[in-house]
């Protein structure tokens, strides 16, 4: 081998070859089997949990409210609908937010220094723990009305779905390739309308998708909505009262002591489970299609 | 490049589209525009309207700022720094401490780090340096994937699956074997701190390999290339090669992963069992700061108490900001197309 007289700066190259090659070997292998000790159970967890979720679905987990305690039966429709009116007034806060802001980015901001500082302030309020967002919409809106209500839990998560958003929209535009951008602006296209009409319209597939996966994100919070939303036994629509949510009925039913209830919480939890697997699928889907990717 | 010359072109020609149309209709195309009137006015509003998009995401980090500190003004004042570093936690008599959450969050997120870290960067290297193609997509869908599950369903998981396998099959064996340290005696009742930190380490190690993946993913091929030409082994090309080259990346992932288990609220509050109490045993019941606000923020009655919730949650969030913003930086230093460090 030419390395040997050459002396290449490795300080391992001094130990003799057998040894590295065990080495490196042994650690090879060490970690394939990090990897298999991690896969198998999360593969068990996931199976684990669609299993329990089937047996425990039937028809009437969509149609009926809870029963009491003793009865059998009983579904959780009202914590459904009460999901959906949450996570609906989420939609009309994050989204929107979400997607001009991304625009900003992507758009307007490029590497600029405020460009940067809002990715990163981004960034970080995504770190922030959902329970702390709910106690600070609690100060808000619920201290100051003197009672729960299911805006306020709709408030907490639009908030918290506006950094995925921006971020996932930003991500998408860029991904839009300059030409065309340049040719809306060659034609003597205003740029808010090239803006929305051209780029996004382009990006559009990538950006739903992207809303897709935040609105499943936050469709799973419990924490933030202990305090706001606060839960109903009862079905209940309307803005100004207490409302059940998925998340929290499967919380309160996990914690409990009656089989009935636990039924009813695996079953909420395979809900949960599909609507995330669809949107990470999808959002995989789009991204890797290529027609976005290999434009640019 | 031919500009044509029928169309009044504002900026930057791009010669085939514009071609194209110009060719084809282009009074069409220029009477719809002069409809519009004046593009001076809406572009500034549209600007203006985005700009507030994205300057709402200061305001949010500031309002909870602001609403955390002003809410917990009566605990502040009361006790001070002492709350920190009090055991107390007495509602009826309005005597507050948060000592004991602060242990439990610290002692869990620890336990997390400590046990899914190995396993994160063992998965990281395996998927960036010696995976098939074929396997590399599955994986790294079921990675995104379990990020994803949301807490309350991992936390549904624990109580049913993880607790009865850790009271039945695991805590006796570390009683036996490990009992004389101190750490693992005590009561087996399964709700625990062991029970916290094993459930926080499954649900933060997606987190870690994939940001790690990424790290690793960026540092250039050029490297590992001259490193196997110097004739390393396989090995000695991952440790001099790429982790070398990302391990500021690599640290900026695992505090991320951090800054989540500190945060993590109903997977803990559904295993921990919930006791404000700081004892050396990790099988006995422990107490975090998330999980405390979780249980008893919609009981809290009198004012002290919300404020002694609430600025439980102010040192939370405080501490998750400067932890992410650590890690943010850490990560973009690699990643952001720094030319890698060679050391």
């Amino acid at each position: 081998m030419a390395a040997h007289t050459m002396r290449p700066p490795l300080r391992a190259s001094s130990v003799n070859v057998f040894t590295r090659r065990m080495k490196s070997g042994i650690v090879s292998g060490l970690a394939v089997l990090a990897t298999i000790i991690v896969v198998a159970p999360l593969i068990a967890i996931l199976f684990y949990l669609l299993k329990q979720g089937v047996t425990s679905l039937n028809w009437d987990f969509f149609t009926k409210i809870p029963v009491p305690v003793g009865e059998k039966g009983g579904g959780m429709e009202n914590a459904i609908v009460g999901s959906g009116v949450i996570l609906a007034i989420a939609s009309l806060i994050g989204i929107p937010l979400g997607i001009g802001a991304g625009i900003y980015l992507a758009e307007y901001a490029g590497e600029t220094r405020i460009g940067n500082l809002v990715r990163f302030t981004a960034d970080v309020l995504n770190g922030v723990p959902s329970i702390v967002m709910g106690i600070a919409i609690y100060a808000l809106i619920v201290l100051p009305q003197k009672h729960f209500s299911a805006f306020a839990g709709g408030v907490v998560l639009g908030v918290m779905m506006v950094p995925t958003v921006t971020r996932t929209t930003e991500e998408m535009l860029r991904m839009v390739p300059h030409a065309i951008r340049e040719a809306a602006l060659g034609l003597g296209v205003p740029t808010w309308r090239s803006v929305l009409t051209i780029t996004l319209r382009t990006a559009s597939a990538g950006i739903v998708t992207g809303c897709m996966l935040a609105f499943a994100r936050v469709a799973g919070e419990t924490a933030p909505l202990l305090f706001t939303a606060f839960g109903n036994a009862f079905r209940s629509t309307s803005l100004n009262e207490p409302i059940a949510a998925l998340p929290l009925q499967i919380f309160v039913y996990a914690v409990s002591p009656y089989d009935e209830w636990h039924r009813l919480a695996w079953a909420g939890a395979l809900v949960l489970i599909v609507l995330i697997i669809a949107s990470v699928a999808l959002v995989r889907y789009v991204v890797s299609r290529g027609t976005l990717k290999g434009a640019s | 490049m031919t500009q044509p010359a029928k169309i009044h072109v504002s900026s930057e020609p791009v010669s085939r589209l514009s071609d194209v149309k110009s060719s084809a209709k282009p009074s069409v195309v220029r009477t719809f525009l002069r409809g519009r009137g004046s593009s001076a006015i809406a572009d500034g509003t549209f600007k203006v309207l985005v700009f507030l998009c994205a300057l709402s995401i200061f305001g949010i980090v500031f309002l909870i700022a602001y609403e955390l500190v002003s809410r917990s003004q009566l605990t502040l004042s009361k006790f001070g720094l002492s709350f920190f570093f009090r055991s107390a936690w007495d509602p009826v008599n309005g005597d507050f401490g948060a000592l004991p959450f602060i242990f439990g969050t610290l002692m869990s997120s620890f336990l997390a780090l400590l046990i899914s870290v190995p396993f994160a960067l063992g998965v990281a290297i395996f998927l960036t340096e010696m995976c098939p193609k074929w396997l590399r997509g599955p994986l790294s869908f079921l990675t995104e994937l379990l990020a994803a599950i949301p807490s309350v369903v991992y936390g549904l998981w624990a109580i049913f699956v993880l607790i009865p396998i850790l009271r039945d099959n695991v805590n006796p064996k570390l009683t036996f074997t490990l009992g004389w340290t101190g750490f693992f005696g005590g009561s087996n009742a399964g709700y625990s701190m062991l029970a916290a930190g094993v459930i926080l380490a499954i649900m933060i190690l997606p987190i870690i390999s994939s940001l790690t993946r990424e790290v690793m993913t960026s540092v250039p091929m050029v490297q590992r290339e001259g490193v196997l030409a110097l004739g390393a082994t396989r090995w000695e090309m991952i440790r001099i090669g790429v982790l070398r080259n990302a391990r500021i990346g690599i640290v900026g992932a695992i505090i991320l992963g951090l800054g989540r288990a500190l945060g993590e609220t109903m997977a803990v509050t559904m295993v921990i069992g919930n006791r404000p109490e700081i004892v050396k045993s990790l099988l006995a019941p422990g107490y975090t700061m998330a999980s405390v606000l979780a249980n008893e923020f919609s009981e809290a009655t009198d004012d002290l108490y919300l404020s002694a919730l609430i600025e439980i949650g102010l040192a939370l969030f405080l501490v998750t900001i400067v932890v992410n913003a650590c890690a943010r930086v850490l990560v973009w230093a690699v990643t952001r197309g720094a030319p890698a460090r060679v050391a």
